[in-house]
């Protein structure tokens, strides 16, 4: 059985064929050399070094480490860090610094964890491709000139390139899953609910979860079993009782049935379905159960998402007035006037077209027709995926209808929009789904397939996937040489 | 033609619970500015409200009190406008679905007052201007509030005062608000609208915002009155427009005319699920709801008190409490109010003072020497100067007694002493015999006042009168 990159870590570290601040050195190494990928907005090499020696001087005293201890690994810089800036890819936070930690950093600064740096997204995590970055594009390491896939496109990009084990992203309509999808990796977005929001930058705040982005299904559930848990503090987090994900991962999959949803659509090309085939066949010779499931609500998932989330997005944005925190307009002559400026000069394009659409969507006058109708909708979703849930197991389906494309391709809008149409179910519904690479097109770019499950089914979503993947060499392709890479080139 | 004033408010309550409404600041006044903050009410990035549970409390217990239908699933609503002192760009308030539904509040003359409904939602910060900066403090925002709205059944500025101090009187018996309007804790906004006396349908209205003093109130809406029929008078038309009480000039201006209102951008608060009450808790805070001001002062006039005495002692829950607690120990309930109101309200230097219930003596101190006075071990000639000398001192009743209240005058000492003030007061004691019987009470009080309460006053006036008799025989 292949061992995932952090329990690999863990061994060296344990063991003591490294140091903790030698690891640490060698990631800090490595980010300096692939700048070019753009992948951190934020370097904290002194904070990492810091904290890596504090886990040396543990492993001195030959104290037992934890698995996630002295690990290097990075955050979205839409998640909270005192101290360190946090600026959510945005003109208008370029110089905020959070005064409080956001509750799943809590979780891991507790289990020793080694902050490299915060990685890049869309502006406000509002993209598809990393390209709204107020800091600039991120480039997709397995090939250069394409995107990576957003609105976690650093994060993704670091875990794709070893330039951090693993991280956390946030994803409110795919954006853990669809940039894992791009970069070949693992992206998990948990059940809504599962894992704190507290100190996540709100995008749409019913939408919104936190999830790991890793290289390995194993490291996927190790982390995901680390930030779960129910948060007093955030109210629409959830106390369930479900077993660690960790412990499902071997057990074999004969028995469950998982369901191909047609209203997910086809791929773009033609290599996504043929993955997929590939895909389903694999989890059938595994001895899983293939039928196939209709779900007519999903057809108008993405206006409801894009109208949602917008209509959200627009109020959570309200804040940033240039009053208290972030960009400050420097010429004004009146209280509306500094408002409007400073909200005006911190925003990018995406982020104010979004904000426009959802003021629209929650007038007066249209929220009749857009805002509630898209909540009946909502649930009309919610209630077609229960129901599809007593015929199967879990959901099949691509993560996204194609590969990465080129950097500044795509021009309109609504063609990015477009590529969300197999991730955002999930979101409305509030459901975990899991991303794992399942395959190549033509020209090497990675496909991905999604696993969605039922409320709080990670357990199950991660045994499927961790089987999937003992069988397939898919996942292997982007960093297959990484131990080597690591140990060859820097140490 | 005559006009018929219509009148609805929409009152603000802030409640004093221990903590702010979606985060763990203490609420409190008068604290150094932006001290009592956190990143949640400041409105930091990411930071999420949590509401709490006390605030939902203290909205269904004032659902209660007036009558409400309490709902047991309720929902938060996020309200969207732009100004420095709402920190997150909207305020967290209640919209579709209020804590409370349709209520109703009787009025002192026995009218009822139709309630719309009741709702929870935060306070904001307050602008400070200073020169030609503006700063703002958010010490209030995030601070609880209920808002209690009434139909527009208000016919007089006079029920709108009425309103507000039963509304006051029923916070603070719940123990919910100090319902204070000079410092904003209590305040009202009035929608006003005046039609011919008779019409059924209504009128426009005007909305005076921010009224936060009764007098004011009262003035403000007579000025409205007058202003919207004189419009009328003149063939012009009310506009529709939020209008704000000047306290210098006496009149209303204009804020803004009701096509410049914002659309608020109403939708519900994804960050806090819907508010629910089980059917057992509402029972038991239905189960601990106090005895209620009006339900007090019915009581109290059953048992003997005028209104004027009934509606001083319930104005405040401490002094109605202290009044209760001391009438254990009388007979005559009206005998420890009158001793209350004019001599132990006289110790208060102030309002604050009576409010807080800090009398100079305990109930039972107050109650014992009332039972003395009942008893007749007081004497009445006495009685207000062992009161005194209890509140200086604190002695033990019996002590004091003994100290003040001496034997009355002998006869031989009282004759004396009235034969010293006839002869210093000729002309009272001729009067007193050309017919003018009140000349005694002059003579009497001289006699009292040298005595030095040692005298008797219904055997000093007996002999007053038996020597006036002697000396005119003589």
């Amino acid at each position: 059985m292949r061992q995932g990159r952090i329990k690999t870590i863990h061994q060296w570290l344990q063991e003591g064929k490294l140091s903790c601040e030698e690891l640490t050195e060698a990631f800090l190494r490595r980010m300096e050399q692939q700048k070019q990928l753009n992948a951190y907005i934020t370097q904290t090499g002194e904070l990492a070094l810091s904290q890596a020696r504090a886990v040396d001087g543990k492993r001195k005293e030959k104290r037992p480490l934890g698995l996630l201890e002295g690990v290097p690994m990075t955050l979205k810089d839409n998640i909270s860090t005192r101290g360190v800036r946090t600026t959510c890819a945005s003109k208008m936070l370029e110089n905020y610094i959070p005064i409080y930690d956001a509750a799943v950093w809590e979780r891991l600064q507790k289990e020793q964890a080694v902050l490299l740096g915060k990685s890049n997204l869309d502006e406000f995590a509002m993209g598809s491709s990393g390209e709204t970055s107020y800091y600039g594009a991120t480039r997709n390491p397995v090939r250069l000139s394409c995107v990576p896939g957003g609105s976690s496109s650093g994060t993704a990009a670091a875990v794709a390139a070893n330039l951090a084990v693993y991280g956390l992203g946030s994803d409110t309509g795919g954006s853990i899953r669809q940039p894992a999808s791009f970069c070949g990796i693992i992206g998990v977005k948990p059940t809504y609910g599962a894992v704190s929001r507290r100190g996540l930058i709100a995008h749409a705040s019913g939408l919104d979860q936190i999830g790991p982005i890793c290289a390995t299904v194993e490291d996927a559930a190790i982390v995901l079993d680390a930030i779960s848990f129910c948060d007093p503090q955030d109210s629409t987090s959830v106390q369930a009782v479900r077993e660690p994900c960790v412990e499902r991962l071997g057990k074999e999959i004969s028995g469950l049935r998982f369901g191909v949803v047609q209203e997910y659509g086809r791929g773009t090309i033609p290599e996504v379905d043929q993955a997929m085939e590939e895909g389903a066949k694999i989890l059938e010779s595994l001895g899983a159960q293939r039928i196939t499931i209709k779900i007519p609500a999903l057809q108008c998932a993405l206006p409801v998402y894009y109208i949602l989330s917008c209509a959200q997005a627009a109020s959570n944005l309200g804040r940033y007035d240039g009053v208290r925190f972030g960009h400050r307009a420097s010429h004004y002559d009146s209280i509306p006037d500094l408002i409007g400026k400073s909200r005006g000069e911190g925003f990018g394009k995406e982020v104010k077209h979004r904000i426009l659409l959802g003021t629209y969507v929650l007038s007066q006058e249209y929220y009749d027709a857009y805002y509630r109708k898209a909540q009946q909708l909502q649930k009309e979703i919610q209630k077609s995926f229960a129901q599809a849930f007593v015929q199967c197991d879990f959901l099949l389906s691509p993560t996204t209808s194609g590969t990465a494309y080129g950097i500044g391709e795509k021009e309109k809008c609504v063609d990015h929009y477009q590529t969300d149409i197999c991730t955002v179910p999930a979101n409305l519904a509030g459901l975990p789904a899991v991303s794992i690479p399942c395959g190549r097109d033509h020209t090497g770019l990675p496909i991905g397939m999604q696993l969605t499950g039922p409320k709080f089914s990670e357990p199950m979503l991660l045994q499927a996937a961790y089987c999937f993947e003992q069988y397939t060499d898919a996942c292997y392709q982007t960093g297959k040489d990484w131990k080597e890479s690591l140990w060859n080139m820097n140490l | 033609m005559e006009y018929e004033l219509v009148m609805g408010l929409e009152t603000h309550v802030e409640l004093n619970t221990q903590t702010k409404i979606f985060c763990r600041c203490p609420v409190r006044f008068g604290q150094p500015p932006n001290t009592d903050c956190c990143p949640v009410c400041i409105g930091m990035p990411g930071t999420l409200p949590v509401l709490n549970r006390e605030a939902v409390h203290f909205a269904a217990l004032a659902g209660l009190a007036l009558h409400c239908e309490v709902h047991l699933k309720s929902q938060m609503s996020r309200k969207h406008y732009f100004y420095p002192d709402l920190a997150k760009a909207y305020q967290i308030t209640q919209q579709q679905v209020p804590i409370c539904g349709p209520g109703w509040l009787e009025l002192s003359n026995g009218k009822v007052i139709r309630i719309q409904r009741i709702h929870m939602e935060e306070d904001a910060g307050k602008l400070i201007h200073n020169g030609s900066d503006v700063l703002v403090d958010y010490n209030r925002a995030g601070v609880p509030l209920i808002e209690i709205v009434t139909h527009p059944d208000f016919r007089s500025a006079r029920e709108a005062a009425d309103y507000l101090e039963q509304l006051q009187g029923i916070m603070r018996y719940l123990g919910i608000s100090d319902g204070k309007m000079q410092e904003g804790s209590l305040r009202c906004d009035v929608n006003i609208s005046v039609r011919p006396k008779g019409q059924r349908t209504l009128g426009e209205r005007t909305e005076i915002k921010n009224m936060n003093s009764l007098s004011y109130l009262v003035k403000a809406v007579e000025y409205e009155f007058r202003r919207q029929v004189e419009l009328l008078e003149r063939g012009e038309e009310v506009c529709r427009e939020t209008r704000r009480y000047d306290q210098k000039t006496g009149t209303t201006q204009l804020m803004r005319k009701k096509e410049a209102e914002t659309d608020y951008l109403y939708f519900e608060e994804p960050d806090i699920p819907p508010v629910a009450l089980s059917p057992q808790e509402l029972e038991a805070w239905n189960r601990e709801l106090p005895e209620l001001p009006m339900q007090k002062r019915k009581r109290y006039q059953q048992e003997g008190l005028s209104p004027q005495e009934a509606s001083s002692l319930i104005k405040y829950p401490k002094v109605a409490d202290y009044f209760e607690e001391a009438c254990r120990w009388v007979q005559k309930p009206s005998l420890a109010a009158k001793w209350m109101l004019t001599h132990l309200f006289a110790a208060f230097q102030n309002e604050e003072e009576k409010e807080s219930g800090a009398f100079p003596l305990s109930p039972r101190q107050f109650g014992e020497f009332l039972q003395g006075i009942e008893a007749g071990s007081i004497r009445r000639n006495y009685a207000k100067e062992v009161l005194a000398h209890l509140i200086a001192t604190g002695d033990p009743l019996e002590q004091s007694l003994a100290k003040i209240q001496k034997e009355d005058m002998g006869e031989k000492e009282l004759e004396t002493l009235c034969q010293t003030c006839l002869q210093l007061y000729p002309e009272a004691a001729a009067d007193y015999l050309r017919g003018k019987k009140q000349a005694i009470k002059a003579l009497l009080g001289a006699a009292m006042k040298r005595s030095k309460g040692r005298a008797n006053p219904q055997q000093a006036q007996q002999m007053l009168e038996k020597l006036i008799h002697q000396k005119e025989k003589a």
